[in-house]
C-alpha cells in the first residue's frame, strides 16, 4: 500500500463542560490511501463528524484534541496554529457538510463564496477566479454556470446547493475530502446522483475521501473500506465487503440486522436494544456492553483491546459474533 | 419595487392626515391659546379682538376646516407667537437637529459595531464583560443626566469643549451646517455624544447577539473549512449578516433621535427643532405643534421606506412587492 494520505493515530478530541468530560472522540485510529474511500459509520453522537471536524482543526472550545496525532501526506496537523491550519484547509483538506441549506452564506452571491475559496489561496485575479469558478461549476453538473454564478443560494434547490458546496470542495483538488453526511438532507433520487457525481470526482482528480454517514446502504455503494464508531471509539474497519458480508462486532452486526431491505418481509426485524450512551458517563468496560446480547462477564472489566486481522481487518470486541450467525 | 414605493407613499398620506387631526383637536382640548397671546391686564374688548383675529371664535370643527384650506393652498398655518410661516420655522430648525441626529447616528455605528463585534466573538473575554456592563450603564442613565455630567466634565472641569451653542455655520448648499468647521465639530460633540450613548449601547447590544448567532452557523464553519482569513469571515460573512437587523433598528432609532433630541437640545441649548417644539407646546402654539407633528411623521415614513430599500439591498432573499405577503 502507498503511503496514506490521512493518517490518524490515537485520537482524542474530548469537551470540557460544565456537566465534565464528554470524551467525544477516544482513541481513535485508521488510515486512508489516495484516492481511497472510507465510510465512516455510527450513530448520532458516536463521534463521527467530531472526528471530521478534528481533522479538519476546526474543534472549537469547550473542546479540544487532547492527544494523538493526525498525518496529511506524512505531515503532522495536530499542534499546528490557527493560521498553518488555514492553509490547508481548502487547499489540501476540504469538507462538505451536511445542510447544504446552511452551509451556504444567504447573503452572499455565489460567485463571492467561489472566487473567495480559491483566491484564499492563490494570488490570481477576479477575473481568473471567476473563471475558475465557473469550470468547477461545470464540473458538478450545474447548467450554464456562467449564468448561475451570480445567483443566490436561495435561488437554488438543495442539491444545486450541495453540488456547489462539492464544486467549492474541489476547487483547488485537495488531497482529502471529508464529507459530512452530504447527503442526508437530500431526497434519495438526489441523493444517488450526488453519490456518483462525487464518486467520478473524486476518481478523476484522485482524491480521497472520508464519508461520514449513518447510512449503510451508502457505504454499501460508495466506499472500498468502512469504520463503525460507537462512542467515540472505531468498534470494528475493514474492507467494505467483509465487514457488510460477515460482522464480527455484535454492534456492526445489529447495524446490518436492522436495514429492512436484508430482512424477510413479514418478519419481525431485528433491532439493537437501548440507546447510544451518555459519553460524559460510559461504563467501564466495553461501552457496547449493557446493549449487547453476546456481552459476557469479562465484557464489563475493561475496554475490549483492538483485534487485528488480515487485509486491514480490525475489532474491538473479545466475544465477537461467529461466522454461521453473521452470515 | 414602483408598486411597493406607491403604496407605502400612500400610507404615509393616511398616517399624515390621521396625526394631524389628532393634533389638531388634542391642542385644541389643552387649552386657549388666546391667554398666552394677550397681556394680563387685557380687556375683554381686547381679547374678543384677539379672538377674532386668530379665528378662534370659530367653533372647533370650522377652524379645522379653514385649517385643511389652507393646507389644501400649500399654506400650513402662522406661529400665532412668532407671526411667521410654522413649517418655515420649523424647516429653518431642522438642518440644526439632523445635523445633531446624524452625528449622533455615525456615532453609534461607529463605537458600537465594533465594541459589539468584540464582544460577540469574544464573549468570555474580560473587555467583552467591561464593555456590555457599560452598556448597561448607557441604558440605563437618564439622558438629562449624562448631559449635565459631560458639560460638568468636558466643559467646566476640563475646559475642552464649550458647553452650548452650534458654534459658527455656514451654508452650503442652501443648508446651515456647522460640519466644516472644527470650531462646528467642537460645538457638536458633546450634544451628539449624549444623544448617541443610548442607541450605542443598543448597537452594541445588537451587534453582539447577532454576531454570537451568526458564528455558530454552518456558513462561518464552511467559509473556515474553506481557508478563508478571519478577516474575510468577520467582516464579509458575519457582518453582512447582522448588518440586516442593525439597519432596521437604526432606520427606525433615527426617527426617535430626531425627534426626542428635545432633552439634549434643551441641555445644551442646540438651536434644534425640539427646542422650538417644547417652546410650542408651553405658549399652546397649534400650528407650530402641527406643524412639527408632520414634519417627523413625513421624516419617520421616509426612513421606514429607506430602510426597507437597504433591506433588499443587503438580504436577497427579500424582495419588494406591492401585494402584502
Amino acid at each position: 500500500m502507498a503511503e496514506p494520505v490521512l493518517a490518524v493515530d490515537n485520537l482524542a478530541t474530548h469537551f470540557f463542560t460544565r456537566d465534565g468530560v464528554v470524551k467525544s472522540v477516544d482513541g481513535v485510529s485508521f488510515t486512508v490511501a489516495p484516492g481511497e474511500v472510507l465510510g465512516l459509520v455510527g450513530e448520532s453522537g458516536s463521534g463521527k463528524s467530531v472526528t471530521g471536524f478534528s481533522i479538519m482543526g476546526l474543534i472549537d472550545p469547550p473542546g479540544r484534541i487532547v492527544s494523538g496525532s493526525i498525518r496529511l501526506k506524512g505531515e503532522e496537523l495536530v499542534g499546528r496554529t490557527e493560521a498553518e491550519m488555514r492553509a490547508v484547509r481548502g487547499r489540501s483538506l476540504a469538507m462538505i457538510f451536511q445542510d447544504p441549506m446552511m452551509t451556504l452564506n444567504p447573503v452572499l452571491r455565489i460567485d463571492t463564496q467561489m472566487m473567495e475559496a480559491v483566491q484564499a489561496h492563490e494570488k490570481v485575479s477576479d477575473k481568473a477566479a471567476r473563471d475558475r469558478a465557473v469550470q468547477a461549476l461545470a464540473q458538478v453538473g450545474i447548467p450554464s454556470p456562467e449564468e448561475r454564478l451570480s445567483a443566490y443560494p436561495h435561488q437554488f434547490s438543495g442539491g444545486m446547493r450541495q453540488r456547489v458546496a462539492i464544486a467549492i470542495a474541489l476547487i483547488h483538488r485537495p488531497a482529502l475530502i471529508i464529507a459530512d453526511e452530504p447527503t442526508t438532507a437530500l431526497d434519495v433520487t438526489i441523493q444517488s446522483q450526488i453519490l456518483a457525481e462525487v464518486q467520478k470526482l473524486c476518481a478523476e482528480s484522485g482524491t480521497a475521501l472520508v464519508w461520514i454517514t449513518h447510512d449503510l446502504a451508502v457505504v454499501a455503494g460508495l466506499a472500498d473500506r468502512v469504520a463503525v464508531m460507537y462512542a467515540g471509539r472505531i468498534v470494528e474497519q475493514g474492507l467494505v465487503d467483509h465487514v457488510l458480508d460477515r460482522p464480527l462486532h455484535p454492534y456492526t452486526h445489529g447495524l446490518i440486522g436492522s436495514v429492512p431491505g436484508e430482512a424477510m418481509p413479514g418478519k419481525r426485524l431485528m433491532q439493537i436494544p437501548g440507546s447510544t450512551p451518555s459519553l460524559g458517563r460510559l461504563p467501564p468496560g466495553c461501552a457496547f456492553e449493557p446493549r449487547c446480547s453476546r456481552a459476557v462477564e469479562t465484557c464489563r472489566a475493561g475496554a475490549p483491546p483492538l483485534a487485528q486481522g488480515s487485509q486491514g481487518r480490525a475489532y474491538r470486541c473479545i466475544n465477537p459474533v461467529p461466522a454461521e450467525e453473521a452470515a | 419595487m414602483l408598486a411597493f414605493v406607491i403604496r407605502r407613499l400612500a400610507q404615509a398620506f393616511f398616517v399624515v392626515v390621521a396625526m394631524v387631526v389628532l393634533v389638531f383637536f388634542g391642542t385644541y382640548v389643552i387649552g386657549d391659546p388666546v391667554w398666552m397671546m394677550v397681556p394680563g391686564d387685557a380687556t375683554q374688548e381686547q381679547v374678543e379682538e384677539v379672538r377674532r383675529t386668530f379665528g378662534f371664535d370659530q367653533p372647533v370643527y370650522m377652524q379645522f376646516l379653514t385649517f385643511l384650506g389652507d393646507v389644501l393652498r400649500g399654506e400650513f398655518g402662522r406661529s400665532y407667537v412668532h407671526g411667521s410661516s410654522a413649517i418655515g420655522l420649523i424647516l429653518d430648525r431642522m438642518p440644526a437637529t439632523l445635523e445633531l441626529a446624524l452625528a449622533a447616528l455615525v456615532l453609534a455605528i461607529v463605537i458600537g459595531l465594533p465594541l459589539g463585534l468584540f464582544a460577540g466573538l469574544k464573549p468570555d473575554h474580560p473587555a467583552s464583560r467591561g464593555i456590555m456592563a457599560v452598556s448597561i450603564l448607557g441604558f440605563s442613565l437618564p439622558t438629562f443626566w449624562v448631559g449635565l455630567m459631560l458639560i460638568m466634565l468636558f466643559s467646566v472641569m476640563l475646559g475642552w469643549l464649550p458647553a452650548t451653542g452650534r458654534g459658527p455655520t455656514m451654508v452650503i448648499l442652501g443648508i446651515e451646517t456647522s460640519l466644516f468647521s472644527l470650531e462646528g465639530w467642537r460645538h457638536l460633540f458633546l450634544p451628539a455624544l449624549n444623544l448617541a450613548l443610548l442607541k450605542i449601547s443598543l448597537v452594541i447590544r445588537l451587534t453582539r447577539s447577532g454576531a454570537r448567532e451568526a458564528s455558530l452557523q454552518d456558513y462561518v464553519k464552511f467559509a473556515r473549512a474553506k481557508g478563508l482569513s478571519p478577516r474575510r469571515i468577520i467582516g464579509v460573512h458575519i457582518l453582512k449578516n447582522i448588518m440586516i437587523p442593525i439597519v432596521t433598528v437604526l432606520g427606525l432609532e433615527f426617527g426617535s433621535l430626531v425627534a426626542f433630541s428635545v432633552v439634549t437640545e434643551t441641555i445644551f441649548a442646540w438651536p434644534g427643532m425640539g427646542k422650538l417644539l417644547l417652546e410650542a407646546i408651553q405658549r399652546l402654539d397649534r400650528p407650530l405643534i402641527v406643524g412639527y407633528v408632520m414634519v417627523v411623521v413625513l421624516l419617520f415614513v421616509t426612513i421606514n421606506l429607506i430602510v426597507d430599500i437597504l433591506y433588499s439591498a443587503l438580504d436577497p432573499r427579500v424582495r419588494l412587492t406591492g401585494s402584502q405577503s
